[in-house]
């Protein structure tokens, strides 16, 4: 099914963003968490890609790490952070606390090994392509998921998740508007 | 991929370098000439070997990281400011055939990509070097980028609804008829102000102003760190002129002249234009520039982008 050097670039960017995403945990500068998380949101852009989504790969890159990481970066220079913080952080970051999400995750973990099997067994005959004996249709395009499909597909079929989402930003907008707002009497 | 754009790929970033470090040259030259005076005009015939004495000068530089710096950020953002400026390039189409990633059907939105990531290289910056001027001057930046970035790509969005595509190509052959400047002149302002607010050139140079903050985000830096700053805000302009020759002036269309060479030289007049710009115009201050964007250009290009859909619209349904 995979061209052999996607899958392997897929895998390595998979791993990417698991290192990239336990980097972020673990660092105790916060500044350096943000940078990681970072490479972790380009490697999911880069798995986007591969999989045939350039849309919503390039999004990925303007809209999280563009954006809102740099935002991140902004709040953080804004707080001015020092080395105390940092020994505080190492604080938290002691055996014990590992235990509890070490416990949790080892668990989910578990489950998805077990899942996984039936996840990777052939789909029922709707979904599944054509029987194996046939051979393999040629493999579709890199791009698939193009920006008209995409654009389409939010004035279509998901046109309410898009207006709710709307009112939820200018929503946002208001209550911004009406915290930045100087009272009369402050000025 | 041809064997040109492999050329390209390999010989592309040490002549984009070139380019960035003889503009330097071309920019002392045409400011001495526009606020008469000489300019560098000792070193090689009309001063041409200056910016390889600058060059060779930097190279030799102490080659200092502050003890109170972030030493990994520290160096890092030099780093991250110039791959973002060179990989952006990737998608420039030079002429119909002569590119490495010109036909990338997201290649505009790859463009705004490393844009928005090459504001890393500055907050980066400000922030690593840990001293008062530059994290003033990195903070500025943060702000200023985000804010314009966001008209840049609202700017933008007329010429794609023209074009149909974000491929770079595809909106060149579709300016066949008439270049998107004629009718995309408001969105060709907003972009080129937008353009002028991401590369922090003047008069938009808040993140560097001399007189209030040393040297803004890059203070601290020195030798050829600095150099790459300085080579990545002129191949910045380059990228910005590029941008526009291909999106609002018909890229490498035009009669008589070889495709490349019309690319070049209408490259070449927008980067003139840069220049002349900061010889022309005083620095805003940093609360008439947000009150800029905010205020005017963002209603202007969302104005832009509602005119444009209109027409399109009307001239689909006769």
């Amino acid at each position: 099914m995979h061209a052999p050097i996607p899958h392997a670039l897929g895998l390595l960017c998979a791993a990417t963003t698991l290192v990239g995403a336990m980097m972020v945990i673990t660092r105790k500068v916060v500044v350096h968490a943000v940078l990681y998380l970072v490479v972790t949101l380009l490697a999911l852009a880069v798995v986007l890609a591969l999989l045939g989504a350039p849309f919503a790969a390039a999004l990925e890159v303007i809209i999280y790490a563009g954006a809102i990481m740099v935002l991140f970066v902004f709040v953080v220079m804004m707080l001015n952070l020092g080395q105390a913080d940092s020994a505080r952080e190492s604080e938290w970051m002691r055996p014990r606390a590992w235990l509890g999400p070490a416990l949790l995750a080892a668990l989910l973990c578990a489950e998805l090994l077990y899942a996984l099997p039936s996840l990777l067994a052939p789909l029922p005959p709707p979904f599944a392509g054509p029987a194996t004996e046939t051979p393999l249709p040629p493999a579709p395009p890199l791009f698939r998921l193009g920006v008209h499909d995409v654009g389409l597909s939010l004035f279509g079929p998901y046109v309410l998740m898009v207006e709710l989402v709307s009112f939820l930003l200018l929503a946002g907008l208001v209550s911004a508007f009406h915290i930045g707002r100087r009272r009369a009497e402050e000025r | 991929m041809t064997r040109a754009s492999l050329a390209l790929v390999v010989l592309g970033p040490f002549a984009l370098l070139g380019l960035a470090t003889v503009l330097t040259w071309v920019e002392r030259r045409l400011l001495g000439l526009w606020q008469d005076r000489h300019g560098p005009n000792r070193v090689g015939p009309g001063g041409l070997f200056q910016p390889v004495a600058d060059g060779t000068k930097i190279l030799f530089k102490q080659d200092w990281i502050p003890p109170f710096a972030d030493r990994s950020v520290f160096i890092l953002a030099p780093v991250i400011g110039m791959m973002t400026v060179l990989l952006s390039f990737g998608v420039i189409p030079l002429t119909d055939t002569l590119w490495i990633a010109g036909n990338l059907n997201v290649g505009l939105l790859f463009i705004l990509g490393m844009m928005g990531l090459g504001v890393y290289a500055v907050v980066l910056a400000g922030w690593a070097s840990n001293s008062k001027y530059a994290l003033l001057g990195g903070m500025r930046a943060a702000a200023q980028m985000i804010s314009y970035e966001v008209f840049m790509g609202l700017s933008l969005l007329g010429v794609v609804m023209l074009a149909g595509s974000f491929n770079l190509r595809t909106i060149v052959s579709a300016q066949a008829g008439l270049w998107f400047i004629v009718p995309q002149g408001l969105g060709f302002c907003v972009f080129l102000l937008a353009g002028l607010a991401e590369t922090h050139r003047l008069p938009f140079d808040l993140p560097e102003g001399e007189n209030e903050l040393g040297a803004g985000f890059h203070t601290e830096y020195s030798g050829m760190k600095f150099g790459m700053f300085f080579i990545a805000e002129y191949a910045g302009i380059v990228l910005i002129s590029a941008l526009i020759a291909t999106l609002y002036l018909g890229g490498w269309r035009g009669p008589w002249l070889a495709p490349a060479l019309w690319f070049a030289l209408k490259t070449g007049v927008v980067v003139v234009f840069f220049i002349l710009l900061r010889a022309a115009l005083p620095r805003l201050r940093y609360d008439q520039l947000m009150a800029l964007g905010w205020k005017v250009l963002l209603p202007l290009s969302l104005l832009n982008v509602m005119a444009t859909a209109t027409v399109l619209m009307l001239r689909a349904t006769p």
